[in-house]
């Protein structure tokens, strides 16, 4: 695969925010026709390298060459028209337009000043059909999946700089968690668009939590750690174990250590009674139990009503019918207030934009919760809030261990451990974990699954959903399984319980 | 128009009923409300056809009347697509009004240079707001609120008291008339269509249009796609404060004097057209074409309790209240949906 010259090099970047080194003196290189993964875990640096290469953010220190030239960066669009392109994790798209004006938009064919919309849609067309999709460039983006949204925004930066016939369009493809959030089949998809644009000679930059997928699809990569480069290999040449240890930079037992791990058994008595509770639109009435230190797990495919089933205990949605008793006293669930004086905690997936508030210190973002069921007459005591602040800061540990940090400059996993932080300071009676582990790396994901484990032992009830099956089956006692935004069956964990079995589930709906 | 009439044909792969591919189109509301306007046109002309309300001009008039509101919609409707809000209309058709006055009137200005000054300090108020909002990243909602005060303010350093405008050329221009053969149409209806016109050929034609929707649909998306998002939304409040200021100018003609409390809460009759006429509040979706329905169906609501005689003025302002509010939940119901 190796190229004589680099179409990308980045030598010695810095980058710097108030109180954090991000970034020092990170190497990194990229050549045509390559996928190129992006390794570390999270807070290694990986997204700040990103910003820094797409122009997001400007860097401190170091050098940029592009095709043997030093470019500066300054912005986006600067970006964009040195051939640097990025599809992020959240498609950055404009949902209310349609396919052909959000792969055209900026660089629309005019003339005389008059958009040629003819000739956008046709071009638009042949480009999606050049690259083997189908997609209507006609219809307005809201209207498909967020995979296909994925691959029009991938369209849209293949498609960037040849508008007026000049200039070869992109070099360099920068895809940053682009698969988070899609099934097995819409991965395949993507991977084979990816594998055409490199053959056409595009260096792809592909950053990706799933080690499989990074094995399947990747040519090279480069390993990063607390912001330091630890080094760059041919994916053919560094096993599984191999990369997990570079980066996490010392010998990781913890994930074997859980696979191995067994469930306890004292499950009290019940908790949480939901009797025939639904939400049109959301999910189909269901009945469930929660016992006393029982770990629940939901599975099912994304859009199942995994989500809904949450919010609807946690009184987020209004329910239309059936009713929620918990410890023996029926509860209202009208509003999140309700559910949370009754003992429930919810971790919402979206931690940006539902759980945390990203202006805020860490120590702020932690009492919120504490302070919003005491009331806002009784402010709690400065030395109190501190030590208790200080006490779940090292218990989870979330890094930096600085409570004056602001939420929104930390890594995905220590904000996931924020808002874990939050809602264990109340000691809740049920703890819901909606996708608590979706875009962090392994490290952080077995210790939010050991802390899972040791907070069901002592006696508190989690109700937990994964994307990943093994996820949910390594910790459940009971696991939920969910379907066309409907309940279909409720199946004790044991060792005949594999993913095989509850995938049949998921797919002929019953359990046999 | 091509954009707006060709339908987009909905992936196969999503089984959606005809139903619910309607209720998820963006151009139902303009249907609904030019339905509406249809309805209420046909109910007037059942009610009171022995008064005349069949006549072509009392339909023209619903233009010659509420030319200024459908100029200041236009700018409103720029304002809405792209996600802000623009709450100093009504005080810089105000403040428009008494500075033409004063001008042609203390000042002796010819009429023909009075215009290019106020639609000129129009323009540059809006883009002071436009700049302070971008720049400061400040919410329209108040920096728009200061200039609805400046400008209410400004109008009475120039007078107290209201201005009536004598000029010869002035009553001239606001008396003459385009002959339609049925009827006729003021300079000022011809203006307000010229308006809508290029409104409609800006949004739909030009990178720039297309930069209000995207920025509308999501700003931080339109900042990474490498869009000027912040020259668009100088532009904007540009385009708002220009479309204030030549609505001012009708206005002017229209009522032929200038006053400190002229178009005092404008903004909001603007607002509500826009938002009866289709446009998202949230902002990306909609069309210049239901501000027009939506500004026609308050004209006519105000020309029915007019034919109605026994009805106090202050119906109509009941009447775009309980529209509103219906409109305002059909907007619900189409967001939500979308989001499911």
């Amino acid at each position: 695969m190796a190229e004589p010259l680099p179409v990308l090099e980045m030598t010695g970047i810095v980058k710097e925010f108030p109180g954090v080194r991000a970034l020092s003196g990170v190497d990194f290189r990229l050549f045509p026709g390559e996928i190129h993964a992006l390794m570390g875990e999270n807070g290694a640096g990986k997204s700040t390298l990103i910003k820094v290469l797409t122009g997001v953010y400007s860097l401190d220190g170091g050098t940029v060459t592009l095709d043997g030239k030093a470019v500066r960066i300054g912005s986006p669009l600067q970006a964009q028209q040195a051939g640097i392109s990025t599809v992020y994790q959240e498609v950055n798209l404009c949902p209310n337009l349609s396919v052909a004006e959000n792969i055209f938009i900026g660089r629309e064919p005019t003339r005389a000043g008059r958009i040629q919309w003819k000739r956008m849609r046709k071009e638009a067309a042949e480009l999606v059909d050049r690259l083997g999709l189908d997609i209507d460039v006609t219809a307005p983006l809201s209207s498909y999946p967020l995979a296909v949204q994925q691959l029009v925004a991938i369209v849209r930066s293949v498609g960037t700089g040849d508008s007026d016939g000049a200039g070869a369009g992109t070099k360099v493809l920068v895809l940053d968690e682009p698969t988070s959030s899609l099934d097995r089949d819409e991965v395949l998809e993507l991977f084979r668009l990816m594998r055409q644009l490199r053959d056409e000679g595009v260096a792809i930059l592909f950053v990706s939590h799933f080690l499989d997928q990074i094995y399947e699809i990747c040519d090279r990569m480069t390993v990063l750690r607390n912001g330091a480069l630890v080094g760059e290999h041919l994916v053919s040449e560094l096993d599984q174990v191999g990369l997990i240890h570079l980066m996490i930079g010392k010998a990781m037992d913890q994930l074997e250590e859980l696979h191995e791990h067994q469930l306890h058994a004292d499950v009290g008595e019940a908790l949480l009674h939901a009797d025939g509770l639904g939400r049109t639109g959301g999910i189909a009435p269901f009945d469930l139990e929660i016992k006393k230190g029982e770990v629940v797990g939901l599975a099912g495919l994304l859009g199942s009503g995994r989500t809904e089933l949450a919010r609807l205990l946690f009184g987020a949605d209004q329910p239309d019918s059936g009713k929620v008793t918990i410890g023996g006293k029926q509860v209202s669930m009208s509003a999140p207030n309700d559910a949370i004086s009754a003992g429930v905690a919810f971790c919402s997936e979206n931690r940006k934009t539902e759980g945390l508030v990203p202006d805020l210190t860490v120590r702020e973002n932690i009492i919120l919760a504490l302070q919003a069921a005491r009331g806002w007459t009784r402010p709690i005591p400065a030395a109190q809030r501190d030590e208790l602040v200080a006490k779940y800061i090292k218990a989870l540990d979330i890094r930096p261990a600085n409570p004056e940090a602001r939420v929104g400059q930390l890594s995905g996993g220590n904000q996931q451990k924020v808002l874990l932080a939050r809602w264990l300071i109340t000691q809740p009676k049920l703890l819901i974990l909606d996708e608590p582990t979706r875009g962090i790396d392994v490290g952080a994901k077995a210790e939010i699954q050991k802390l899972v484990v040791s907070l069901s032992e002592e006696g508190m009830s989690v109700l937990y959903i994964a994307a990943e099956l093994e996820e949910v089956l390594r910790l459940s006692h009971t696991i939920g399984v969910l379907r066309d935004r409907k309940l279909v069956a409720q199946i004790a964990n044991g060792p005949e319980i594999t993913p095989t079995r509850i995938l049949e589930t998921i797919a002929s709906g019953e359990h046999q | 128009m091509s954009t707006a009439t060709k339908t987009p044909t909905v992936p196969d792969s999503r089984t959606t009923s005809k139903g619910a591919r309607l209720l998820g189109d963006r151009r139902l509301p303009v249907l609904v409300t030019a339905t509406l306007f249809l309805a209420m046109y046909i109910a007037g002309l059942s009610r009171y056809t022995n008064y005349g309300f069949g006549e072509p001009q009392v339909f023209l008039n619903l233009f010659i009347d509420n030319g200024y509101l459908l100029v200041a919609a236009v700018g409103a409707t720029f304002v809405i697509l792209s996600g802000g809000i623009d709450l100093s209309v009504g005080s810089v058709i105000g403040f428009t009004t008494m500075l033409t006055a004063w001008l042609v009137e203390k000042q002796g200005l010819p009429i023909l240079v009075v215009i290019p000054i106020a639609l000129g300090v129009g323009a540059f108020g809006g883009f002071l707001m436009g700049y302070v909002i971008h720049n400061f990243e400040i919410q329209p909602f108040i920096v728009t609120l200061a200039g609805l005060f400046l400008f209410r303010g400004l109008c009475l350093v120039i007078s107290k008291e209201s201005i009536s405008i004598g000029d010869a050329s002035v009553s001239s221009m606001a008396q003459a008339q385009a002959s339609l053969g049925v009827g006729f149409l003021s300079v000022g209806a011809i203006v307000s269509l010229v308006v809508l016109a290029v409104a409609f050929y800006v949004l739909h034609y030009t990178r720039f249009g297309r930069r209000v929707y995207a920025i509308g649909g999501n700003e931080q998306s339109a900042m990474l796609m490498g869009l000027p998002q912040g020259g668009t939304k100088i532009a904007v409040y540009t385009v708002s404060g220009f479309c204030s200021a030549l609505a001012g100018l009708l206005f002017t003609l229209y009522i032929q004097s200038g006053d400190p409390l002229h178009a005092t809460g404008m903004e909001l009759d603007a607002i509500a057209a826009v938002v009866i006429g289709g446009t998202l509040l949230t902002g990306g979706s909609g069309y210049i074409l239901g501000t027009l329905f939506g500004v026609l169906v308050l004209g006519l609501i105000k020309s029915i309790i007019q034919f109605e005689g026994t009805l106090s003025s202050w119906w109509t302002k009941i009447a775009t209240g309980v529209l509103l509010c219906a409109f305002i939940l059909i907007q619900r119901a189409m967001t939500t949906r979308k989001k499911t």
